[in-house]
């Protein structure tokens, strides 16, 4: 009896052992809450600093924690900080992290690791340069409070460390932070809601994230907000799988293969606007894209402000909208240089943008002393919204009577021979197209392509100390009143000098699986993917 | 016949000298520069400047070749310049699903065309000659990436009987595995079907016709014996050919074909590496593609001393 009975539980061990060997390593990720998210780039880059390539920064924010971050308003509030002074003269800001910080390894989060990383951002991203050209030093109190000293009582200093779009001033380890900033960092140890897998990452295919088990939420469960508030892992475990093909992605989508899609093409929301279990979200004014042409003030004809204002009498928005974009629904015709919609939004100098009329362009620029010479465009060949709206501008040009040189290549070409100064039949140009956030477009400091420093600026290298003024004393205004005036005046100045000119701005929805998914957070710049929830 | 594939082998000893210095140059003539993509569309000259110097691409182009040569002599590949992982992992972690699907395409392409081809032969000018005829000319009209989006619309979305993409590794079971590859093992195949279905029905139709064919349906043997063992074997050699050429094709196909159903492959590493002028990565892999593509002709060659007794090396 007794030997059958322990036959029988050897038999059953067995057959248990055989059953666990034969299920497949899926089985055990069934019982995770997993969320497949397709994003507009794989995940190629780990380090948010090196490059300011998006993809690499919504990792960098899944992995890593900021010091403070800003909401949905652009206003920052404290995140890695739980509190924070700032003296009476405005020089020095004294920081302590919240209590109990920890990286993914389990090693305690310090102020050396703070200053480090702080420093190492401040050398590569735009504003980060700039605030540290006002910062004299920083040093660490103890191993939770730090300070950072000014020259100068610069207005920037937590919207600027809050920061949500491009190069996200994140706080790593000091042995990664001591990397040189033109070189990746090797390791991808922060202090965020999630940690990366890096055995399973497969770059141009997928990488894997999981809770970070040290993490340490902002208390009083906070409701998320861009970067501000309570970051709580609502899932598991992050897959971010990167479908090439956007039909593909759709169909993925449609299919319940994925969960969350960032942005389906313009052509697809109709098809998924039907799609059953599928719901579409506008992210607002603040996380779309300005389209901007850009002249190149070092040669003729631009080099005279008359033949750059002329060409504004080429551009109706509603044109370049209309091929790039489609439907109204996704687009807006906006007379500014700061992003419609925005609290520093006005309508200074707009007057200029509004009179569209091609024979006038030409006349003026006959007037600027331009005699029909070719005029060289950089014609972008492969990419969704610059190329069509190069077209657009290329035929606008042709019909009023301009001769142009088309130079079609790749966007990859573009973004090297746009670096060159030489005159356009040297390797040089006179035109090209591009894009930018509304975040970034929506604050004159962090707004990059309105600056006009001369050699030291973008790529065109308007120069116009006026302009630089202002976006300075925006940086050292204390009230919100002062700060719309300046921006006001920055813009008028701005469109005068014809530092860009705009043609519109447009936002597309992102998609998600609205049966299996909740608490999508509204987003600034950046997709969030902390706080999805999977129902 | 082991002199020979000696002799074979060393002769693909030029081939990938050519070949590495035909990659290495006109990566660098192409237009583009991966240091742009890194730095930013708000890079200055002085930035682009300086991420070049940390990768090395501001070294005279006979010097990052040299340096190239160097490391390719003691096995390295070198590293993404973007993810600085090594590429020699980069091609390892894709190799198997593009032999999966490469495999399941030949498996699905060979046990239908050849049989169909036989069929038609027999058949000559009759129905199912004529309907294999009209297979062969659509499976050649009809581009693979259409065929895939048909595909994916109807047993994907519609259906629901299938993924629309990924690729399942045979470690997560079998059942995952083999329902990836369904689609796109179908969609890739659609054409090679075609040319193996074509090639066996003219080569079959030649054989069928020798004086030999002829004595052996007299003596009365069954028509399944004559086509398969007299016919069949006589006529392999083309079809043979037309395998290894397609082999050759299918390399080229996958990169359509992974991109559209979302496998994770060689030949999505291709296009991405590419696109992002990640030069070590296309270096690598170009090399992997021209060895695999001397192999597979090699393979070739002997297997014709097989099928043919006459052929001696």
């Amino acid at each position: 009896m007794t030997t059958n009975f322990t036959s029988r539980i050897a038999r059953a061990a067995l057959a248990a052992a055989a059953l666990a060997l034969a299920a497949p390593p899926g089985a055990a990720l069934a019982q995770e809450k997993v969320l497949k998210a397709v994003l507009h780039a794989d995940v190629r880059v780990i380090d948010p600093i090196w490059t300011t390539q998006t993809i690499a920064n919504i990792h960098g924010m899944l992995v890593y924690d900021t010091l403070f971050g800003n909401d949905v308003n652009m206003v920052p509030k404290p995140q890695m900080v739980g509190k924070y002074e700032i003296s009476a003269d405005k020089l020095t800001y004294t920081f302590t992290l919240r209590d109990g910080l920890k990286f993914s390894d389990g090693s305690a989060v310090t102020s050396k690791d703070a200053i480090a990383s702080l420093q190492r951002w401040g050398k590569k991203d735009g504003v980060g340069i700039r605030l540290f050209s006002f910062v004299d030093k920083m040093e660490a109190v103890d191993d939770k409070t730090f300070k950072m000293m000014l020259k100068q009582p610069y207005g920037m200093v937590l919207e600027s460390l809050g920061k949500t779009n491009s190069s996200v001033a994140v706080i790593m380890r000091e042995k990664e932070a001591q990397t040189d900033h033109n070189t990746q960092v090797k390791e991808s140890i922060g202090s965020g809601p999630f940690m990366m897998l890096k055995d399973q990452w497969v770059p141009g295919s997928k990488a894997v994230y999981v809770k970070n088990p040290h993490y340490v939420p902002r208390p009083g469960n906070e409701p998320p907000s861009s970067f501000a508030g309570s970051k709580i892992a609502g899932v598991d475990r992050i897959e971010l799988i990167w479908i090439a093909d956007s039909q593909t992605a759709m169909s993925a989508l449609i299919n319940g293969e994925v969960d969350f899609y960032e942005n389906p093409g313009i052509d697809f929301l109709p098809i998924l606007a039907k799609a059953r279990g599928v719901k579409l979200m506008k992210t607002g004014d603040l996380d779309g894209t300005h389209g901007m042409i850009r002249l190149n003030h070092l040669h003729p004809p631009f080099d005279n402000v008359k033949a750059r204002q002329a060409m504004y009498h080429l551009i109706n928005q509603e044109d370049f909208l209309r091929a790039i974009v489609g439907d109204a629904e996704y687009y807006r015709v906006c007379h500014g240089l700061i992003t419609c919609g925005s609290p520093l939004a006005n309508d200074g100098g707009s007057a200029m943008l509004k009179d569209y009329n091609p024979k006038k362009a030409l006349q003026l620029l006959k007037e600027a002393g331009y005699k029909g010479e070719p005029i060289t465009i950089l014609a972008t060949t492969d990419h969704n919204t610059i190329t069509p709206a190069t077209q657009v501008l290329i035929q606008a040009m042709r019909e009023a009577g301009i001769n142009l040189d088309v130079q079609s290549m790749d966007w990859g070409s573009v973004v090297s021979r746009r670096a060159k100064k030489e005159p356009p039949a040297q390797g040089g140009w006179n035109i090209f197209i591009t894009t930018t956030g509304g975040v970034g477009s929506a604050n004159p400091v962090l707004h990059t392509w309105i600056g006009a420093a001369c050699d030291k600026g973008l790529f065109g290298w308007p120069c116009d100390a006026k302009i630089e003024e202002l976006r300075n004393a925006y940086a050292f205004a204390q009230t919100d009143e002062e700060k719309k005036k300046i921006a006001r005046e920055l813009q008028t100045r701005a469109i005068e000098q014809v530092v860009y000119i705009p043609f519109g701005q447009w936002s597309t929805p992102l998609a998600y699986r609205a049966d299996r998914l909740e608490g999508i957070v509204p987003n600034t710049g950046l997709t969030v993917l902390w706080g999805i929830r999977k129902k | 016949m082991t002199a020979y594939i000696i002799r074979r082998l060393f002769a693909t000893l030029p081939v990938m000298a050519v070949v590495t210095v035909f990659v290495f140059f006109l990566l660098r003539l192409a237009p583009g520069d991966p240091a742009a993509i890194i730095a930013g569309d708000d890079a200055t000259a002085a930035d682009l400047e300086a991420v070049r110097a940390k990768l090395g691409l501001n070294l005279p182009i006979h010097e990052q070749f040299g340096l190239w040569i160097w490391r390719l002599a003691q096995g390295d590949l070198g590293v993404s310049i973007f993810s600085d992982l090594p590429v020699t992992r980069l091609i390892a972690q894709r190799v198997e699903p593009t032999l999966a699907l490469t495999l399941s395409t030949l498996f699905v392409a060979v046990s239908l065309a050849i049989p169909v081809g036989v069929i038609a032969a027999w058949q000559a000018r009759k129905l199912a000659d004529r309907a294999v005829m009209v297979f062969a000319v659509l499976g050649f009209a009809i581009p693979g990436f259409l065929a895939a989006y048909i595909l994916i619309w109807i047993f994907a979305v519609k259906l629901q009987l299938l993924p629309v993409q990924g690729y399942r590794p045979i470690g997560q079971g079998f059942w995952p595995f083999v329902e990836g590859l369904i689609l796109p093992s179908i969609a890739l195949g659609v054409t090679y079907m075609a040319l193996i279905a074509r090639i066996t029905r003219a080569s079959m139709l030649e054989v069928l016709s020798q004086d030999y064919i002829r004595t052996a349906n007299s003596k009365g043997l069954a028509t399944k014996r004559v086509l398969l063992l007299h016919a069949l074997k006589n006529a392999a050699v083309p079809i043979v050919t037309v395998i290894g050429i397609g082999i050759a094709l299918l390399i080229s196909g996958v990169v359509i074909t992974e991109t559209v159903f979302n496998i994770p492959g060689l030949g999505r590493l291709t296009v991405d590496a590419v696109l992002k002028h990640d030069y070590p990565i296309v270096q690598g892999l170009i090399m992997v593609f021209a060895a695999a593509k001397v192999l597979v002709n090699l393979m070739i060659d002997i297997s014709y001393a097989f099928l043919d007794p006459r052929i001696r090396y």
